[in-house]
């Protein structure tokens, strides 16, 4: 119990933030209307993607000065668990996108950066596979891992911020802060992107140990 | 000797032996040529600025991969060791990244020259288009040395630098073809400095992760 009340945490501020996203009252505002809702889903998913990933990240320095085999397992399992969130990102924004900015892609730079982030730890995953043995594989993919980082840095919250974008935040939109978001949106907005990160999270530690309990049975026989 | 010193030695030997078998520089530069070539062929004449600027720099792109993927491939494994016992690894990662910039420089200069006598000039400010095509050839060199080494210790090593390279070069070439496209429309320089400031500082932060990396990607 002492050690899981995040999880506890996480399923109630996940299904609060369902619940009440989808019936809490919303401002009313032209195109938007109630596809409104929609950043109580989309936002914490990138949210959750950026936090696993630098926890993918932080491993994979780990793994450098340690050699430990789990801390490689704990950098691919983050960097996995960060690509299915990056990908449901993608989807929710492309679905509220098609009904909002009139087009599912539409060119939009943040768009296309996530896209190419999500590359990047494709990229990532097809050079574990491509090595065969686990140290060298481990070591190889970890300084990979750390290369990329910061240039994925640069790409999600530098490049779009140099051109026009229909995201808040970039090219004379209005910032993501505090501000300008409607006072009815808050209560739901930041217990959603901290349960979606404890969900990322949990999952992350679940697959990190169904690995290890794959590893030791590999080791026996 | 003192990193500044095995540098300067490790350099001239790179272009040394290059000097002596010319198999890699005649070899890119054909295929620089012929792939300019190639695209005059199948466009005949380009007249809108913007496609002019994203055929030259996707003809870079590919030219400075097949250019830079042999850096460490080319290294026999007996070779690899005997550099192990004498130098240091920032030494040869920092040889590396310091000759692929001055292959990258010369050719790049080269299909610059090239594909503006193909294809009709339509530069506003050359000199400054000049310029950008410069610091794209030392981003190109500074991250694919990096990935090439990364690359060189899989077994399907050509295939893999594509796959690993281009996520990672979009976001300079992004920046690039926008500072290139602000040289050829010969925008007031002052325009363009937001791009040249985010060029240096990507190659500052990709050549020092390297520096630090590199050790752990050697030794096997």
């Amino acid at each position: 119990m002492n050690k899981n009340w995040w999880k506890i945490l996480a399923t109630v501020l996940v299904l609060y933030s369902i619940i009440a996203g989808f019936l809490f009252h919303v401002p009313a505002k032209p195109i938007l209307n109630e596809s409104i809702r929609n950043i109580h889903f989309h936002v914490p998913m990138w949210f959750a993607m950026i936090v696993i990933l630098t926890v993918s990240f932080i491993y994979s320095i780990r793994y450098l000065n340690s050699a430990n085999e789990n801390d490689d397992l704990m950098a691919v399992e983050s960097a996995n668990v960060g690509i299915i969130f990056g990908i449901l990102g993608l989807v929710t924004g492309a679905v509220w996108a098609k009904y909002t900015w009139g087009e599912a892609w539409s060119n939009d730079p943040k768009q296309n950066s996530a896209a190419i982030a999500l590359l990047v730890y494709l990229a990532y995953l097809v050079l574990r596979n491509a090595l065969d043995e686990e140290q060298k594989r481990g070591r190889i993919s970890a300084v990979y891992n750390i290369f990329a980082f910061p240039i994925m840095v640069v790409l999600l919250f530098i490049l779009p911020r140099m051109t026009d974008s229909l995201h808040p935040g970039n090219g004379g939109n209005p910032g993501f802060n505090t501000r300008d978001m409607a006072p009815e949106l808050r209560p739901v907005f930041y217990p959603a992107v901290l349960g979606w990160i404890l969900v990322s999270v949990w999952i992350t530690t679940i697959r990190y140990r169904m690995r290890k309990v794959e590893n030791r049975q590999n080791f026996i026989h | 000797m003192d990193l500044l010193n095995q540098v300067k030695f490790l350099i001239r030997k790179e272009i040394t032996l290059e000097w002596r078998s010319k198999y890699a520089l005649n070899g890119i530069l054909l295929y620089l040529i012929s792939t300019v070539f190639v695209c005059y062929l199948a466009f005949r004449e380009i007249t809108s600025p913007p496609t002019w600027n994203a055929l030259f720099w996707i003809i870079m792109l590919f030219a400075s991969v097949n250019a830079i993927t042999k850096s460490f491939i080319q290294e026999s494994k007996g070779r690899q060791l005997y550099y192990y016992t004498i130098t240091s690894a920032q030494a040869i990662i920092l040889s590396k990244i310091i000759y692929n910039i001055l292959l990258m420089l010369l050719l790049s200069a080269i299909a610059l020259g090239f594909y503006t006598m193909v294809f009709k000039n339509l530069l506003g400010d050359p000199l400054f288009y000049f310029f950008a095509v410069l610091l794209g050839s030392i981003s190109f060199a500074s991250v694919f040395t990096m990935i090439s080494g990364i690359a060189s210790k899989a077994n399907n090593a050509g295939g893999l630098m594509a796959i690993l390279s281009f996520p990672v070069i979009i976001p300079l070439l992004i920046v690039l073809i926008k500072l290139s496209k602000n040289a050829m429309d010969g925008l007031d320089r002052s325009v363009s400095y937001d791009e040249i400031g985010v060029l240096i500082a990507i190659n500052i932060i990709v050549i020092t992760t390297s520096l630090l990396l590199f050790p752990y990607l050697w030794k096997d």
